[in-house]
């Protein structure tokens, strides 16, 4: 019976798992981070105390975000070692500087002063206080600097030579930190955090003003994402289109997957829906546009594009996978885009804060960069598959021998139960205080307290009043 | 491509960086976890409160330094991260989930309602101590050594799980208490600091005979190291250590039965730790697997090290630096922290 728990799947789902669970919230803390940064500033150089309501507002939500992120990104740094062990001995000497640098350089920045931005009103003035909470957006960045070079090396490995035992030596530190494909998935990344934070921020402004609450700070909110939204989507679909064509220099097969292309070599023709099936080595049920897949990533109509039955069946990825999942983040980007520009729309014609129906668009959109954020890392990670290191170290030769089935059959059960459990009531908790709003302006004070403060005495006046 | 490989000794410094950042981690993160796991003993609500919001600005960034530890090991000694971790699979999952638990507990615990406060207080003090707990098996298990298959783990699931390693378990769940109750003693006032002086003399005694146990046992359990510590001239170089160590447990003891102080029984249990780790660290020095690898045999390519090292001489300082800063900021007594 015990048989049948695959090793190596399992390996991968707990990876998938946790890495899925845990890339959700710094996505998030790095927009926020970034437009907490920018509230901050507005209200230091304007004086305007609606944007510091939206600060003290959002640095709430920050803070259980950033814990959650915080305490999901241990596992990560452990999991290398306990699932893929042979794959941490062989690529350790390339990849271990780039996470030690990842520690070194931002995870120290983001922890230290975190605790000066949540918790440091009235002990330092309020020039630290922000240049605390910059230091805390620029750490974010720098951390997935590291991490997406990290991530991108895996990609699209270079600058190192294999010594006889299989070990990664390495032999140029810039070749391996600026690979081929890290310029393209940083910015690809980074933006899309700005925009998951962006669309989350916009659709609680959204929420207030259709609830006719906070109306000026819900301005804001919706108004900064707005300006995210028209600007940042459409700048989203060219990085990501040139990300591709990166992809498709370097990962053929990946692209390959992404438009469900087995047999066309020029004149691919573009799926706008299909159902890929790995055994019959054809796309089912095709609706397409003819020459569409070779038109969008050659600029012709008889480009010549990559083909899966170019690949032995033992390097290519699950294709279905890889092409439902660009479809959904592809599909949700385009949603951006519109929404962005009928509010800029809106915006010009004066109604962007009275449109109830953009609102309820706005508040449906909530989730949207989450998911097209994981769908995006759902195309690039399977779409590497077999390999951990692109076309150097199959997936399959990675995991840690001496870990079997039962063992990591009961962690990942371990894992799903506790993150189920903790982050179901982490997001519960953010809801919560998304419900409650902001304060008025008689209990802001000990509103601003965050956790510093007795909950015996919160607890005992939930609306503000005097404390002691 | 610099390589300073021939010019110092690359795998002895990053050992000892290594330490140095475990040792950080456990006496930072040791305060933290230790106030968990205290945390339900506590008098009142009101103490506990005041417990937490002891540490609040400060777990994230001690969690930190055994992000370093995990990703250090991997990136300076690949082979022992790769080795050690399969090893350890078991009570490394548990302190991972036990450090969510704990760590998540600071933000739900001021959100939660007065009815589910409860479960983020079960969760704060369950998830402190099976991190402890496990951090202590595993030290235990890490000094009995592993069984190798050239460069994998090639042991069962369970063979970390021995006499020796249960005791340093809950070694380690005493020896944190101890760093947690002194440092509220340091940090609180009135019934809390008057509670956690009874808590720190209280567990002072189990640490002491913990202390003790693991001393006897680690060199009857090996002769290489036996033989390090009993043989002559070393026994009259190393006799400072517990003598010292001694000398620190009767100062705390003194210092809380009767002079009152309130910082020097969180520095001389700093002290405590600090002897306990170095007599550790000397009975197994040069080892990283023990006895199978030697540090030199684990460690990362030259190249790595070197790239690393100009990393962290500029950078340990500042972190350091900016870390020393975030604690005076937060400095004095915890209670006067009304921050409304």
């Amino acid at each position: 019976m015990l048989e049948i728990l695959d090793p190596i799947l399992l390996a991968r789902i707990q990876f998938a798992f946790t890495i899925s669970f845990h890339i959700v919230f710094p996505a998030f803390t790095i927009g926020l981070a970034s437009f907490l940064a920018v509230t901050e500033w507005r209200w230091l150089r304007t004086g305007n105390e609606v944007y510091r309501d939206v600060y003290k507002f959002w640095v709430k939500i920050f803070a259980v975000a950033f814990g959650m992120g915080v305490v999901s990104g241990v596992v990560m740094s452990y999991q290398f070692g306990t699932n893929w062990s042979v794959f941490s001995d062989r690529i350790a000497n390339v990849l271990g500087p780039l996470l030690g640098f990842e520690v070194l350089t931002a995870f120290f920045l983001e922890a230290s002063f975190l605790g000066i931005m949540l918790f440091g009103w009235g002990r330092v003035s309020k020039n630290m206080h922000f240049v605390a909470t910059c230091i805390v957006a620029g750490g974010t960045l720098m951390s997935a600097f590291w991490i997406l070079s990290a991530n991108s090396w895996m990609q699209t490995p270079q600058g190192f030579e294999i010594a006889a035992d299989g070990r990664l030596m390495p032999t140029d530190w810039l070749e391996i930190i600026f690979n081929p494909s890290f310029p393209y998935r940083f910015l690809h990344m980074v933006t899309a955090a700005y925009l998951t934070t962006a669309f989350v921020v916009g659709g609680v402004g959204a929420f207030y003003l259709w609830n006719k609450r906070h109306i000026p700070q819900a301005r804001i909110m919706l108004g900064m994402a707005a300006i995210m939204a028209a600007l940042v989507a459409p700048s989203q679909l060219l990085i990501g289109h040139e990300h591709g064509k990166n992809t498709m220099e370097y990962q053929p097969a990946k692209v390959a997957a992404m438009e469900g292309n087995w047999d066309h070599t020029t004149n691919a023709p573009l799926y706008l829906f299909g159902w890929p099936d790995q055994k019959a080595q054809e796309t089912k049920f095709g609706i397409t546009v003819p020459s569409g897949a070779s038109w969008v990533l050659t600029g012709k109509a008889d480009g010549a594009i990559p083909n899966l039955k170019s690949f032995k069946l033992e390097d290519r990825p699950p294709v279905a996978w890889v092409f439902w999942s660009f479809r959904v983040m592809v599909g949700l980007g385009m949603l951006m885009i519109l929404i962005g520009a009928v509010s800029a729309v809106q915006y010009f014609r004066g109604k962007l804060f009275e449109s109830r129906w953009l609102h309820g668009w706005w508040m449906l959109m909530m989730p949207s960069g989450f998911i097209a954020l994981l769908a995006g890392w759902f195309v690039t990670e399977i779409g590497r598959q077999p390999w951990t290191a692109y076309s150097i170290i199959r997936t399959a030769e990675s995991v840690s021998p001496a870990i079997l089935g039962p063992q990591v059959a009961w962690s990942l059960l371990a894992f799903v139960v506790m993150y189920t459990f903790v982050f179901g009531a982490g997001s519960y908790y953010i809801l919560k205080l998304i419900g409650k709003g902001i304060p008025a302006a008689n209990d802001k004070e000990q509103y601003y307290g965050h956790g510093i403060e007795s909950s015996v005495i919160e607890s005992a006046a939930p609306q503000g009043g005097k404390n002691v | 491509m610099f390589d300073f490989s021939n010019i110092i000794d690359l795998p002895l410094i990053w050992g000892v960086l290594i330490a140095t950042a475990i040792f950080l981690y456990v006496l930072l993160d040791g305060f933290d976890l230790g106030i968990g796991i205290i945390f339900p003993f506590a008098p009142s609500d009101k103490c506990r409160d005041r417990m937490m919001n002891s540490i609040a600005p400060f777990w994230d960034g001690n969690e930190t330094w055994l992000v370093l530890g995990g990703g250090g090991l991997f990136a300076a000694f690949p082979l022992a991260y790769s080795i050690l971790m399969p090893a350890f699979y078991m009570p490394i999952i548990m302190m991972l989930l036990g450090l969510i638990l704990r760590g998540v507990a600071f933000e739900f615990r001021f959100k939660a309602s007065d009815k589910s406060r409860h479960i983020w207080d079960k969760a704060f003090h369950f998830g402190s101590l099976s991190a402890a707990f496990c951090q202590g098996m595993i030290l235990g298990a890490f000094v009995q050594g592993v069984e190798v298959d050239t460069r994998n783990f090639s042991g069962g699931p369970f063979d970390w799980a021995t006499g020796f390693s249960l005791m340093t378990g809950i070694a380690v769940v005493f020896g944190y208490a101890l760093l947690g109750s002194t440092w509220l003693v340091m940090k609180t006032e009135d019934v809390t600091m008057e509670w956690s002086r009874r808590v720190a003399s209280y567990v002072l005694g189990f640490v002491g005979i913990f202390m003790a146990l693991v001393s006897i046992a680690m060199p009857l359990m090996n002769d290489q190291i036996q033989k390090f510590w009993f043989s002559t001239p070393n026994i009259f170089f190393l006799l400072p250590i517990p003598l010292l160590t001694a000398g620190l447990f009767g100062l705390i003891w003194y210092d809380l039965h009767h002079k009152k102080a309130e910082y020097r029984p969180f520095l001389a249990s700093i002290g405590v730790f600090l002897m306990g780790y170095i007599g550790l660290g000397i009975s197994i020095f040069p080892w990283l697997i023990p006895f199978k690898y030697t540090i030199w045999d684990a460690a990362a390519s030259g190249p790595g090290l070197s790239l690393m090292l100009v990393g962290v001489v500029p950078l340990l300082p500042l972190i350091l630096g900016y870390t020393g800063y975030c604690y005076y900021i937060f400095r004095g007594k915890t209670s006067h922290e009304h921050m409304y």
